[in-house]
């Protein structure tokens, strides 16, 4: 079906351009803090004035600040709901390149365009050395003409999601010699604002905040340069909480698995797949079996060309979203930049 | 009859204990490395020496070490942590050691990464900085990234005993 060229003019440009900026000033004023915070800690215990150091220990090495103190890579890239992971799915690696005590925060920006629907997506994650990461995720899913036969044409769906995540385990990156996988927990609290749609949700029994609670284990296998993730998520929502959360019919939590495997081809360069199972709770409420829900999958290429920026091509296939109105499965291409301190 | 004294036994009891804690402290003040400090990773030998020889044998490493020390000491974050070590001692170490956890026909005298850098604070971004360098190394002397892991892999979980800082 032919679409408007001029579709994005439904979008609210200067709305994503202001508060793209207000998340640049936000990111850096925290960076300004985090510098801060690094430049007073002391190297030595009580720090004494240089010239006491040099007197009492001759030329003690002062150790590397921790604010660059990940390898390339390995903090991943930003997720589309805002934790540090793949595309898809957040992995147990924390967000930034701070290691150690230091503190840390990235930012992205991520554009998917589907078959039917366009999402839009950015946030700002910060990291506290390997331990914890707190995330901040807006999606804007414009459905287009989409839903016109609806008379829903234009029609926006703004979902917010805060992240926190915790490393409670193990070390991904370094522990070569075992098995044990870096494992993290982490919940996802998002509000979906369904704008003139709320009534639809409503009358299907989908309500409009959700909290996703997940647990990811990561590991590098670093002599085969392969990087596995399963993370397993506790969740009600449909199409990740674009369409709600629950039904009428399916209320209950269910659990769904997450996978990604990673191939690096070089230090700054790798290709991965990743495979999100999703609930089906919409599935037979309306329009027969017209709302159900396929699994997520894509294919990922991610480009690191410097320490603090990251280019992710994707391949997306998120089978079918609301096939009553869009019959056709909802493949197409994902481009993410991340800026990370 | 009891004395209201304490008797000559306590007091010397007394200043024995003064004693042995002053000393304890004065020894504890002086900074010296311990003599047992047994590493808690010691890299397993790989069944062959396929990785010794993509690595480019003994003439190979030497070059990989010399070229990793010149790039440590031109960094600027870890230039410090090594300008005192001894060039060839360092050359001699690390070329035995790399040929060790490679498969190659050498064999360190000790594992004792942990007492050797326990002299100093070392944390982690300073062991990944130092990662970094030696991948940095290894592209300058054309090691193939996959060698490089297999290399890296055998290395990465000594983080164990040089992290001393947490």
């Amino acid at each position: 079906m032919p679409r408007p060229g001029n579709r994005l003019a439904h979008a609210p440009r200067a709305l994503i351009r202001t508060l793209i900026s207000t998340l640049m000033f936000a990111l850096w004023s925290l960076l300004a803090v985090a510098g801060a915070a690094g430049a007073q800690t002391p190297s030595f215990a009580g720090d004494p004035p240089p010239a006491a150091i040099a007197a009492a220990q001759p030329r003690l090495p002062a150790m590397v600040s921790g604010r660059q103190g990940k390898l390339l890579l390995t903090s991943g890239v930003s997720s589309i709901d805002g934790a540090a992971g793949g595309g898809l799915t957040p992995w147990a690696l924390t967000a930034s390149h701070a290691s150690d005590d230091s503190l840390g925060a990235s930012t992205y920006f991520t554009h998917v365009k589907l078959q039917d629907y366009t999402l839009d997506g950015y946030g700002i994650a910060a990291g506290w050395g390997d331990r914890l990461e707190v995330s901040v995720a807006r999606q804007d899913f414009d459905t287009g003409d989409s839903l016109g036969a609806l008379g829903f044409s234009g029609l926006h769906l703004r979902q917010t999601i805060v992240g926190l995540k915790l490393r409670v385990a193990g070390d991904a990156i370094l522990d070569s010699d075992r098995w044990m996988p870096q494992v993290a927990i982490g919940i996802e609290h998002k509000h979906l604002d369904a704008g003139s749609f709320a009534p639809v949700l409503r009358s299907l029994g989908a309500g409009t905040t959700g909290t996703d609670v997940y647990v990811s284990a990561t590991k590098l296998l670093l002599a085969h340069g392969v990087l596995l993730n399963g993370t397993l998520r506790s969740t009600r929502a449909n199409q990740n909480g674009l369409l709600g959360f629950g039904s009428s019919a399916h209320h209950a939590r269910q659990l769904q698995a997450e996978m990604s495997v990673v191939k690096l081809l070089r230090r700054d360069l790798a290709v991965g797949i990743e495979y999100r199972s999703q609930s089906d709770n919409l599935d037979g409420v309306a329009y027969g079996n017209g709302l159900r829900a396929d699994d997520w999958k894509d294919i990922f290429i991610a480009w690191a060309p410097l320490k603090w920026f990251s280019l992710t091509l994707a391949c997306v296939d998120l089978g079918h979203v609301a096939p009553a109105l869009t019959p056709g499965r909802q493949t197409g291409a994902y481009v993410s930049a991340q800026l990370s301190y | 009859m009891k004395s209201p004294c304490p008797s000559w036994r306590a007091l010397q009891r007394v200043l024995l204990i003064a004693g042995l804690s002053l000393a304890a402290s004065a020894l504890a003040d002086e900074p010296r490395r311990p003599e047992q400090l047994p590493d808690r990773y010691v890299p397993g030998a790989p069944a062959d020496d396929t990785l010794y020889r993509e690595l480019g044998g003994h003439d190979g490493l030497s070059k990989l070490v010399a070229e990793f020390r010149r790039r440590l000491l031109a960094d600027e974050r870890l230039a410090a942590f090594f300008r005192d070590v001894d060039e060839e001692r360092f050359q001699q170490r690390l070329v035995t050691q790399f040929c060790e956890v490679s498969g190659g026909p050498c064999r360190q005298d000790a594992h004792n990464m942990r007492r050797v850098h326990s002299g100093v604070d070392i944390n982690r971004a300073s062991f990944n900085a130092t990662v970094e360098v030696l991948q940095q190394a290894m592209d300058a002397q054309g090691v193939a990234f996959s060698v490089q892991n297999r290399l890296l892999a055998q290395l990465a979980p000594m983080h164990r005993d040089i992290v001393n800082v947490p």
